[in-house]
């Protein structure tokens, strides 16, 4: 008897691959053939490795892909210009998930949910990381959390935030990594100088723009306990002048004042990280992945100056034990709901979030954070990112506090736009932060004036 | 009263027996301009009627809001910050750029190998869009990789704030700027000056008078009219300068630079509310409307005075 179960256990495993791989085979990654769709995709690594990568797709479906690459400074300028046209001249844009609530509240942006229905077999939704997966689901209705509602887009990668540093500085300087807040703010002053004249402790941030906001900024914001808004009476109101978040944002001018770069006030994710990379400052607050770009020792020699330098540590908090906060990024795909090519763009759109180009594009390329499950476990991932000392254990601390601590809205840009401009005119002017978030949240709070949470 | 047979008749002529194809000729030579005209005043016209609306892109439907974005924006403060900056960068940079122009244009008068040289190198800036010059402009004041920081070093000066501090952002901005439009005013200004008559010098020569004197009352009243194109195109972009700022700062730091071409940009398309963009659009226009008539009239004006009409 079991023996006979053995072999009908044999028989049935067999009879599923062969069923599995037959209908792999069956997938018509042709049906699409001879349509053309536009992809607008910003300077990034994960670009890269689309980009690389083009061509093969092109081969397998027959559709002609054309594309853009443009800096993140320009990058949402653009695509709110060719989404709100609604003509369909872009098909496919990346974008995170704050930009998605912006474009989804303007009916810009497809859901993806009846997309989902049709993946190909092997496409194993399950694999992504469902953090990332959910980061990008919204209902529509300001103030829920993100993880219900339409999916918005799909992930291509994802970052988390911590402190890069550069180990030669505290070797050098003899200090040791930072733990607290005040241990932060003193070890960026100590290191004013420490690679010659013009060097400094700690870059982020500081551009005019959301980009300043939602990397360390919003981390260390949550962990002081300030929210953004809350919900009063069916409407949102902003809580930037609470008690929290001014004590959060007296401390950050402190930190930026005291040891952060001269020009802060112009600095977005690549001139603080080219600063790391060129041992210009000594630690950076910021994605985890910015501070990699500049470490790797690939074939063709270093990324950067100090490459090799560099390692990682969890953010900073108020007294050792307390859970580090991050916030979350996710650079993700959405499709255009003017599209005209809808369902060749989902055959795009799989492509590049299956396993097989996740396994590529972090193993054999450099696009970091992998957003599926099987690449984090794979051995072969785990050996390349052991020369960048501390990130994983990093990312294991981390993890687990880690969200989107943004109060979804549709006023996502209005509200970050003007946060940077006060946060520049803070650390610049030394002026009163009590008086300034007032002034922020009154701005913000007309912003969203016109939101009421009943009609939804 | 005239009669049917007798509507054609004028001067003598009897127009009625001039063939229908050549009585419409007129018609058909102002017809390109009419509809060049009906195409400009169309998006101005929505854009009048769209002000006195809620248009948004984040918006599905649209209703008339009378003058209240307008109402608005004169009631915000932001707004007389915004046109402080559209007039301060403009004058800054169309007075910074007329005076080094023309001296630069005096200087090369003379027709040697070196202003010949010198002449071509001038015009490189014109070659270069605006937007790659703010590109190359802020390679060169980063203060980790810039040569004009290493430059600086040299100097002794480390990490100078170029446009990350409100200090200096719009001497930053203007000295862009200067970079890549003074030579438009070079070459207005060496136009005009080869194309000066040679007979009121040589007059002035043979009476004695002196350069300054012959400078004075001779060369320059002369100049003036070409000097007057190249401020009037000057000043019109300078008004509504984006690319330089955008590129550079977004406006920033803080609002140190938020002129009305910015914050229009940015509450039309970042905040997708373009309905509320549209007054500050307006109010730009008016004024280099204004501005540019002015100037166009004074340079008629003297145009006459040179040529001894008046």
């Amino acid at each position: 008897m079991k023996k006979f179960l053995a072999v009908l256990l044999a028989v049935a495993m067999v009879a599923s691959l062969g069923i599995s791989a037959f209908a792999d085979d069956e997938y018509d990654w042709k049906a699409y053939e001879g349509e053309t769709i536009q992809v607008a995709l910003v300077q990034h690594t994960t670009s890269s490795a689309i980009e690389s990568k083009i061509a093969e797709f092109t081969e397998k479906t027959g559709i002609n892909v054309e594309y853009s690459i443009t800096p993140e400074a320009n990058y949402f300028d653009k695509v709110s210009a060719a989404l709100s046209s609604k003509t369909g001249s872009i098909d496919l844009f990346m974008s995170g998930a704050y930009q998605l609530w912006d474009y989804s509240a303007a009916g810009y942006v497809e859901d993806l949910t009846p997309y989902l229905e049709k993946t190909f077999p092997g496409y194993d939704f399950e694999d992504l990381v469902q953090s990332a997966v959910n980061a990008l689901k919204w209902d529509g209705v300001p103030g829920h959390a993100v993880g219900e509602g339409a999916q918005l887009g799909l992930p291509l990668c994802f970052e988390i935030y911590s402190l890069a540093y550069n180990k030669r500085a505290f070797e050098e300087k003899g200090l040791e990594v930072p733990k607290t807040y005040d241990e932060l703010v003193a070890v960026s002053e100590a290191l004013k100088g420490w690679n010659g004249d013009g060097s400094y402790g700690l870059a982020v941030r500081g551009a005019r723009d959301w980009g300043t906001i939602h990397p360390g900024y919003m981390s260390f914001f949550t962990a002081f306990g300030a929210k953004d808004f809350a919900i009063e009476d069916n409407k949102l109101v902003s809580k930037l002048d609470s008690p929290e978040a001014i004590a959060m944002t007296e401390w950050f001018v402190d930190l930026v004042q005291r040891g952060g770069a001269p020009s802060w006030a112009n600095y977005t994710w690549y001139e603080a990280g080219a600063d790391l990379g060129a041992g210009k400052a000594a630690m950076l607050i910021d994605a985890d992945n910015n501070g990699i770009t500049q470490n790797w020792i690939k074939e063709d020699g270093p990324a950067s100056a100090e490459a090799g330098n560099i390692a990682w540590a969890p953010l900073p908090v108020a007294k050792e034990g307390d859970t580090v906060y991050s916030n979350y990024w996710t650079w993700s795909m959405g499709m255009n709901a003017n599209s005209d090519a809808k369902d060749a763009a989902w055959l795009f759109l799989q492509y590049f979030t299956s396993k097989e180009f996740c396994t590529y594009g972090s193993i054999e390329n450099y696009n970091m954070d992998p957003i599926r499950t099987s690449v984090w476990e794979d051995p072969a991932f785990l050996a390349k990112m052991e020369q960048h000392e501390g990130y994983i254990d990093t990312f294991n601390a981390t993890i687990d506090g880690t969200s989107i601590y943004f109060t979804p809205q549709p006023e996502f840009f209005v509200t970050t736009t003007e946060w940077a401009a006060t946060l520049q005119d803070l650390v610049l002017d030394d002026g009163d932060v009590a008086e300034a978030m007032t002034a922020l949240a009154a701005t913000v709070n007309e912003a969203v004036d016109y939101i009421d949470l009943a009609d939804y | 009263m005239a009669t049917p047979d007798h509507i054609g008749v004028q001067d003598g002529i009897n127009y009625n027996e001039i063939p229908a194809k050549i009585r419409r000729r007129p018609y058909y030579v102002v017809l390109p301009g009419l509809i060049i005209l009906i195409g400009i005043m169309i998006p101005f016209v929505t854009a009048i009627a769209l002000s006195c609306t809620n248009y948004s892109f984040k918006l599905p439907t649209t209703k008339f809001v009378f003058l209240k974005n307008w109402i608005a924006m004169f009631s915000n403060k932001d707004f007389y910050h915004a046109l402080s900056v559209t007039l301060r960068y403009a004058i800054y940079c169309t007075g910074i750029q007329m005076i080094l122009g023309t001296i630069v244009a005096f200087l090369l008068k003379a027709d040697n190998w070196f202003t010949r040289i010198l002449k071509v190198l001038f015009t490189f800036p014109l070659m270069v869009a605006p937007a790659i010059a703010v590109l190359v402009w802020q390679l060169m004041t980063s203060n980790s990789v810039g040569v004009l920081e290493k430059f600086l070093n040299l100097l002794g000066v480390f990490n100078f704030p170029w446009a990350a501090s409100k200090q200096t952002a719009m001497f930053t901005v203007v000295l862009i700027d200067t970079w890549v439009n003074m030579p438009f005013v070079i070459l207005l200004v060496s136009a005009g000056i080869n194309s000066l008559p040679k007979s009121p010098f040589e007059a002035a020569q043979v009476d004695g008078a002196g350069t300054w004197f012959t400078f004075k009352t001779l060369t320059f009243p002369m100049l003036k009219p070409f000097m007057y194109i190249a401020l009037l195109f000057r000043l019109m972009a300078a008004l509504q300068e984006f690319g330089i700022i955008f590129a550079l700062t977004k406006g920033g730091p803080g609002d140190t630079l938020m002129n009305i071409s910015l914050t229009a940009y940015l509450t039309g398309f970042t905040y997708q509310s373009l309905a509320k963009a549209l007054p500050y659009l307006l109010v730009l226009w008016t004024i280099v409307n204004v501005s540019a008539r002015l100037i166009v009239n004074r340079q008629r004006q003297l145009t006459k005075q040179a040529a001894g009409i008046q």
